[in-house]
């Protein structure tokens, strides 16, 4: 019965497979299959981020002593989609100076890669759209392609504050991308596969955020930054920049960057829990719970804890942030890496 | 130093290099989430640091002094209100305390004891305000704000019980106040005395013990004393830099040299002085109020005036310490009704006066963070 309500998903995606391919030829059904698993994970994906709008706004409003949306549907649950059909139904304003071409693609190079990261991600027993061998590279490649959508939407935009945000902007994500990784490969070196699937396979003992606490931190900050996120909001920086690289979108392009940040905001938050907290896997008491359940609890807890982040902390500085980037994150996390190369090679030799 | 050249056409055309030295000129304002209110400043960078700054007023002027010569005495009072709309109470005081220099009017005691409660809670009100939008410039987002604005309504309740208003009070007039104070204030005022110095204490764990906070502000727009007296600045500011001069002790006014306070200094003269001078001012205003309540005498509210009240001839000048700065009310009377002349010394725009040599070689970041830390408002600064 568990079990059933475990893999619900895949066994009802097998049964439509099994339909199709007794009347049509099986590459079809497979096919089909590929399709519903993708267009499940994008409505997963849409749900999880007007959740995210909502708990961001909701939760940050009770951590401010106010009350939030609570007008539109019960407990302001609607709020949600009010927003996106007022974002649908505003004027698409581009500015007369800005490069035509580039304002258009800017939000799309933002939105795909975020989109496209969720084609690896495990979020249950067997519930990924793709099992690459490489998941954790091809999400890494992903994260680093936004950046040129922001630095081209600030270019793009003819605003001098959302090129100064755009410069920030690639600033900040190039830098901060080399404790992210360097954080992740620690895991990696225990787990010694960069399949998504068998990261989390590995961890049905032991989670690593218990093995890799450092990494862990580590990557939660980098994360905040590779995700624009408090206090690290520097590019869009809204008593410095206004919106910084957004200032000139409105609209549903503003809405696709919106989008896109928020998306990003629970990769930061899928990854660490596929990496650090055991993925999908149950705590061994709960096992009750099915996969998928427990990786949304989990990935939402984390999301929370980053607007309790949002809520407590001001905005670090550009320098600031630099040495601290430079100073601090990269020497410990290197320095974190090498011990856990030592420790695996030693474990290597003496016990496996 | 190259000048800023502002009649040039920067608007849309020349994008993004408009200077041939590379720099990129930003105007900061008039309409920016941190210049509260309508202040432009034209900043000239170099990548993320300010090469020069030039302050521009005027978008909110709206000629306060030259109407005043048109109206009454008494119809100048809401005027007043509306110069630094955060402490419309201490405006009224500057321009009663101006007019009764003027007219030689005896204020009765309870009316001036009535006077210093408002007065100080006024302060208290405007330095949350002061530091809640701080915070929002260093970058929180609106935590500390809201939680200052939550304890800045039950002020506005009171003012609201006094004067029916929660913004513009034209409680305090010349002579005394418009009205006794209602019989539920002074326990809504207790009950506020009581509540408001763990609400301080909040404020301090939230700003105070936050790493980030600290890095942003410590050491950042250092105002050495002998510059700040040098450019006369006056009010937190001045007095963040170590410079003790505050009003109610050098040359008191109403009745404070009857209360028993402290004048909290600085020692740096950074953002962060600026900030704890605040919140130590507050504190030191709770005891003032206090005191006041303790001591609050019967009588009258109001003194006995003419029904049409015509000054003699000669002028005046009053002035008080606001929670921004001096403000000083010169009021020239030629024996009408009406002030022949009406001066008006707003300290946010004498304040401001430093700003440019203080922003020069900061990053945008600590702009307008040092801006902030000045606390101005921009009804003051055009009157």
């Amino acid at each position: 019965m568990i079990d059933t309500i475990n893999n619900i998903f895949g066994i009802v995606n097998k049964a439509i497979g099994d339909f199709v391919a007794g009347f049509l030829p099986a590459w079809v059904a497979a096919a089909i299959m590929a399709l519903i698993a993708i267009v499940a994970a994008l409505v997963f994906l849409i749900v999880v981020v007007m959740l995210e709008t909502y708990l961001e706004r909701r939760v940050l409003a009770r951590m401010q002593d106010r009350w939030g949306p609570n007008r539109v549907g019960p407990w302001g649950l609607m709020q949600p989609i009010a927003d996106v059909l007022k974002l649908l139904m505003k004027e698409d304003i581009r500015p007369l100076v800005a490069d035509k071409w580039v304002f258009f693609l800017a939000p799309c190079i933002v939105l795909v890669p975020s989109v496209l990261a969720y084609a690896v991600i495990p979020f249950g027993r067997g519930m990924q759209v793709a099992d690459i061998n490489i998941g954790l590279l091809f999400l890494l490649a992903l994260g680093s392609i936004p950046t040129i959508g922001v630095v081209l939407a600030g270019w793009g935009s003819a605003n001098k504050y959302s090129v100064l945000g755009g410069m920030r902007a690639a600033a900040q994500m190039i830098s901060f991308e080399i404790p992210l990784l360097l954080s992740l490969i620690s895991p990696i070196l225990i787990v010694g596969s960069l399949s998504m699937v068998d990261i989390v396979k590995s961890q049905s003992n032991i989670w690593y955020i218990v093995v890799q606490p450092v990494a862990f931190l580590i990557y939660y900050i980098s994360g905040l930054a590779e995700g624009n996120r408090s206090p690290f909001d520097i590019p869009e920086a809204e008593s410095e920049l206004i919106a910084g690289y957004h200032i000139e979108y409105s609209g549903i392009r503003w809405a696709l960057f919106f989008l896109a940040e928020y998306m990003n905001a629970f990769t930061v938050a899928a990854i660490a829990t596929t990496v650090f907290l055991g993925g999908w896997q149950p705590l061994p008491f709960l096992s009750f719970i099915p996969g998928y359940l427990w990786f949304t609890i989990k990935a939402g807890l984390l999301f929370i804890s980053m607007i309790w982040v949002h809520a407590s902390l001001p905005r670090l500085r550009v320098d600031q942030l630099m040495a601290f980037n430079w100073k601090v994150l990269v020497p410990v996390s290197l320095a974190n890496l090498v011990l856990t190369g030592l420790g695996v090679s030693l474990w290597q030799y003496f016990v496996g | 130093m190259a000048e800023i050249t502002l009649h040039k056409e920067q608007t849309i055309s020349t994008f993004p290099m408009d200077t041939e030295d590379g720099t990129l000129v930003v105007n900061f304002g008039p309409q920016h989430p941190s210049t509260h209110g309508v202040f432009r400043l034209v900043l000239k960078l170099d990548g993320e640091t300010v090469v020069d700054a030039v302050p521009v007023m005027g978008y909110l002027h709206r000629s306060v002094e030259k109407l005043s010569e048109s109206r009454n005495y008494l119809q100048n009072v809401p005027f007043s209100d509306r110069l630094d709309y955060l402490a419309a109470m201490c405006n009224n005081m500057a321009y009663a305390v101006a007019v009764e220099r003027l007219a030689n009017i005896e204020v009765p005691e309870r009316a001036e004891y009535i006077r210093v409660i408002m007065f100080e809670l006024n302060r208290i009100a405007s330095h949350l305000m002061a530091v809640g939008s701080f915070a929002n410039d260093v970058g929180f987002y609106y935590t500390p704000f809201i939680y200052c604005f939550r304890d800045r309504e039950d002020i506005l309740d009171l003012f609201e019980m006094v004067s029916g208003q929660r913004l513009t009070y034209s409680y305090i007039r010349f002579g005394g106040v418009s009205r006794d104070l209602p019989d539920e204030f002074i326990p809504a005022l207790r009950k506020f005395l009581d509540k408001m110095p763990r609400q301080i204490d909040e404020y301090e764990r939230v700003l105070d013990t936050n790493e980030i906070f600290l890095a942003r502000t410590k050491n950042v727009g250092v105002l050495p004393p002998a510059m700040a007296i040098d450019y006369s600045v006056t009010g937190p500011v001045l007095r963040a830099s170590g410079v003790p001069y505050d009003l109610r002790k050098v040359a008191p006014y109403s009745v404070y040299d009857r209360f028993d306070f402290d004048v909290p200094l600085g020692k740096v003269g950074d953002i962060y002085d600026r900030y704890m001078v605040r919140i130590k001012e507050m504190r030191e205003s709770l005891k003032i109020v206090q005191q006041a309540l303790d001591q609050l005498p019967g009588g009258d509210v109001r003194a006995k005036l003419p029904k049409v009240f015509k000054p003699p001839k000669g002028d005046a000048y009053g002035q008080v310490e606001n929670p921004k700065g001096v403000l000083g009310y010169y009021l020239v009377s030629e024996g009408g009704v009406e002030p022949y002349r009406c001066k008006i010394r707003a300290p946010s725009f004498i304040n401001l006066g430093v700003l440019r040599p203080l922003l020069i070689g900061y990053k945008i970041a600590d702009a307008i963070v040092i801006f902030g830390s000045f606390d101005v408002v921009l009804g003051e600064v055009d009157r």
